[in-house]
């Protein structure tokens, strides 16, 4: 009924960094049983995070670490934690259209008001069940990727070509 | 999955005198629990936000949870109102949701870029926009949670 709402039918590609391995398992379980067909991504921590959206290290090969239509962020995590992956990645010019959606323990009304501050486009504390992490996977899908539009990879890297001096596109 | 503890207050900046009654309506039917307060431009939209003119009493203009703009604006467009909201320390906590006809992949980039949270282009039937409120309502008022603070008109 209504084909404005349903007109993005790419695949879904987003990237999780969460340090947890039993948290890991259960965004991605969620992910598969909320119906939709999302290309999952995940990385350790706020570092990785970085390299993986800089294809440094590990990342250099494009097929391997497709640039995500969403990340999903954990707050408290080791070497480089979520605050300042947020913060860094809203500083980046190539990287800052990417949205960022806090998914936290944390529950703390500082991390909730900073995590916005810093250019954050949602803040979820982490359901407590599998089913509540099941019905947060479908509400992000059905937000991000039927009712918002999002920016493509290629048209950003035609506009920034000129301005910047590290590729995220290659 | 937590709601947020008092309701969500919008505030909605659009020009368009049809628009605003769309929207409103579409809140009406999909968000009834929740507030929407509109301005016309971003000179008031900013005014609204910073309690200056004709928003002085904040019993008239409670600090929003997120705001929804229009893009293409006169006086002040939403381009400029989102740049001035995000440089602005007091300000740039609340989410801005980019609501507008425009599907330019220029203004979708450069919305993103200069700090909205979401933008959404503006579905051309009832039924359509309906959804779209419904789909923004359960995203910031039911899966995420906002900031508590500012003032309140409680």
């Amino acid at each position: 009924m209504n084909n404005d709402m349903t007109d993005q039918s790419q695949p879904i590609t987003i990237l999780a960094a969460e340090d947890d391995p039993d948290d890991r398992v259960l965004v991605e379980e969620a992910f598969q049983e909320s119906g939709q067909d999302n290309s999952l991504y995940f990385v350790q921590d706020g570092i990785e995070l970085l390299q993986y959206l800089r294809k440094q290290g590990s990342y250099m090969i494009p097929a391997t670490a497709p640039r995500p239509d969403l990340i999903l962020l954990d707050l408290n995590m080791p070497r480089m934690d979520g605050r300042d992956a947020l913060a860094e990645i809203k500083a980046d010019p190539v990287l800052r259209c990417i949205p960022v959606v806090v998914l936290t323990n944390s529950n703390a009304q500082a991390d909730i008001l900073r995590t916005y501050d810093l250019g954050g486009a949602g803040f979820i504390i982490k359901p407590e069940t599998f089913e509540g992490m099941v019905e947060v996977a479908k509400g992000l899908n059905q937000y991000w990727f039927e009712v918002v539009e999002l920016t493509s990879g290629e048209f950003i890297k035609k506009v920034k070509h000129n301005n910047t001096a590290h590729s995220f596109l290659g | 999955m937590r709601k947020n503890v008092k309701p969500v207050i919008f505030l909605m900046a659009d020009d368009d005198p049809d628009d605003r009654l769309l929207i409103k309506e579409a809140f009406q039917e999909s968000l009834v629990s929740n507030s929407i307060y509109f301005v016309e431009d971003g000179v008031e939209l900013l005014d609204y936000l910073r309690c200056q003119d004709k928003f002085s009493n904040p019993k008239d203009a409670p600090t929003p949870d997120l705001i929804l703009l229009d893009l293409n604006m006169p006086r002040k467009d939403g381009r400029e109102a989102l740049a001035e909201i995000k440089s602005d320390p007091s300000l740039r906590y609340i989410p801005v949701v980019v609501l507008t006809t425009s599907k330019a992949e220029e203004d979708i980039m450069r919305s993103y870029d200069i700090g909205a949270a979401s933008y959404i282009t503006k579905p051309v039937t009832f039924d359509g926009l309906v959804e779209a409120i419904r789909g923004l309502g359960q995203y910031w008022v039911q899966i995420v949670r906002l900031p508590v603070m500012g003032k309140t008109n409680e």
